[in-house]
């Protein structure tokens, strides 16, 4: 199975293979998120035209509590 | 001068006191001390989420709300300019542009004390980039001084180790560094009692920056209020003036006319 790496874990290439794809795969749609695609910021307003390939890495992050 | 007022990065905000969202027992715990502490300013930290269990959780955001209060992300947690300067430009893209940071780069996991190098070279690029940066430092007025030059909106010594709440530990370099600045100096760590957020205030702090003070008291809410009004007499005391300090009584009645 094609696989990417989403927060250092190995995750399957959604369909579409798109950024949205992944948040939608992922159930995090809605959320308030940031991500980064193979070290890249990608704004919300190109997620759904980000194409995903094998091996790519990305990171997505929220806020938390801290100080 | 304001009074009660602060003015950091041309917005001015009605409380001195900046407060964090770690260490809650739950978000509602969170929202409700904030409120009662009456800041405006509240920390935030960035992390990456929880695949696979984040989906449908309570959110801190839907708690600590961005219409309703300035959130300030951190980069708690990172050790390098590098990992630093990343947090932020991801907190900018997750808050909508947003331009106000608190850097933080840390030494070692023991002390959480700044490396102050790495703090350096991660304010030259963030400034670069435009951020408005709140910058965690140590209580040295010369390196507090540098920072202040390169661009920060506001210079934040510790006053002890975060987390600590051991309380003002050098109230003279404390002193120091608020008479040179042209910036708001807050005090951001160390503070464990509002005696000591008072402390701060006296010496003529602009602000104090505390998380654990709050959330690890017994009674949360309660010391979230005791903060407000420390933050408050302090600083009233510090514009007031406080009297000198004498070795020996001096008489508060008239002596004259004393009986027998």
């Amino acid at each position: 199975m094609p696989l990417l790496t989403v927060n250092g874990r190995p995750e399957p290439l959604p369909a579409p293979a798109t950024l949205a794809g992944l948040i939608e795969a992922l159930q995090l749609q809605g959320q308030r998120l940031a991500v980064e695609h193979n070290g890249q910021i990608v704004p919300r307003s190109l997620w759904s035209e980000t194409r995903l390939a094998e091996q790519d890495h990305i990171e997505i992050v929220k806020a938390i509590g801290g100080g | 001068m304001s009074t009660h007022s602060i003015t950091i990065a041309g917005k001015t905000y009605g409380s001195r006191l900046l407060v964090g969202s770690g260490k809650y027992k739950d978000f509602a715990e969170n929202a409700a001390a904030a409120e009662a502490s009456g800041a405006e300013i509240v920390t935030v930290a960035i992390r990456r989420v929880n695949l696979g269990q984040d989906a449908g959780a309570p959110n801190l955001l839907d708690f600590i709300r961005p219409e309703r209060y300035t959130l300030l992300p951190n980069t708690a947690g990172c050790y390098t300019a590098e990992d630093a300067i990343r947090t932020c430009r991801l907190a900018r893209e997750l808050l909508d542009g947003h331009r106000l940071v608190k850097l933080e780069v840390l030494g070692d996991p023991k002390t959480l004390y700044p490396d102050i190098t790495a703090t350096l070279e991660a304010t030259k690029v963030l400034v670069k980039e435009g951020f408005e940066v709140m910058v965690y430092c140590t209580d040295d007025p010369i390196q507090c001084k540098r920072l202040e030059e390169l661009g920060c909106v506001a210079v934040m010594p510790l006053a002890a180790p975060i987390g600590s709440g051991l309380g003002i530990q050098n109230r003279y370099n404390i002193l120091s560094i608020v008479e040179n600045a042209k910036v708001p100096i807050i005090v951001d760590a160390g503070v464990g009692t509002a005696s000591d957020a008072a402390i701060a205030m006296e010496l003529g702090c602009d602000g104090v920056l505390m998380n654990t003070a709050i959330a690890e008291a017994k009674n949360p809410l309660l010391m979230a209020s005791a903060m407000r009004h420390a933050i408050i007499a302090g600083r009233e005391a510090f514009l007031a003036g406080r009297m000198p300090r004498r070795r020996y009584a001096s008489a508060s009645s008239p002596l004259d006319g004393v009986i027998g």
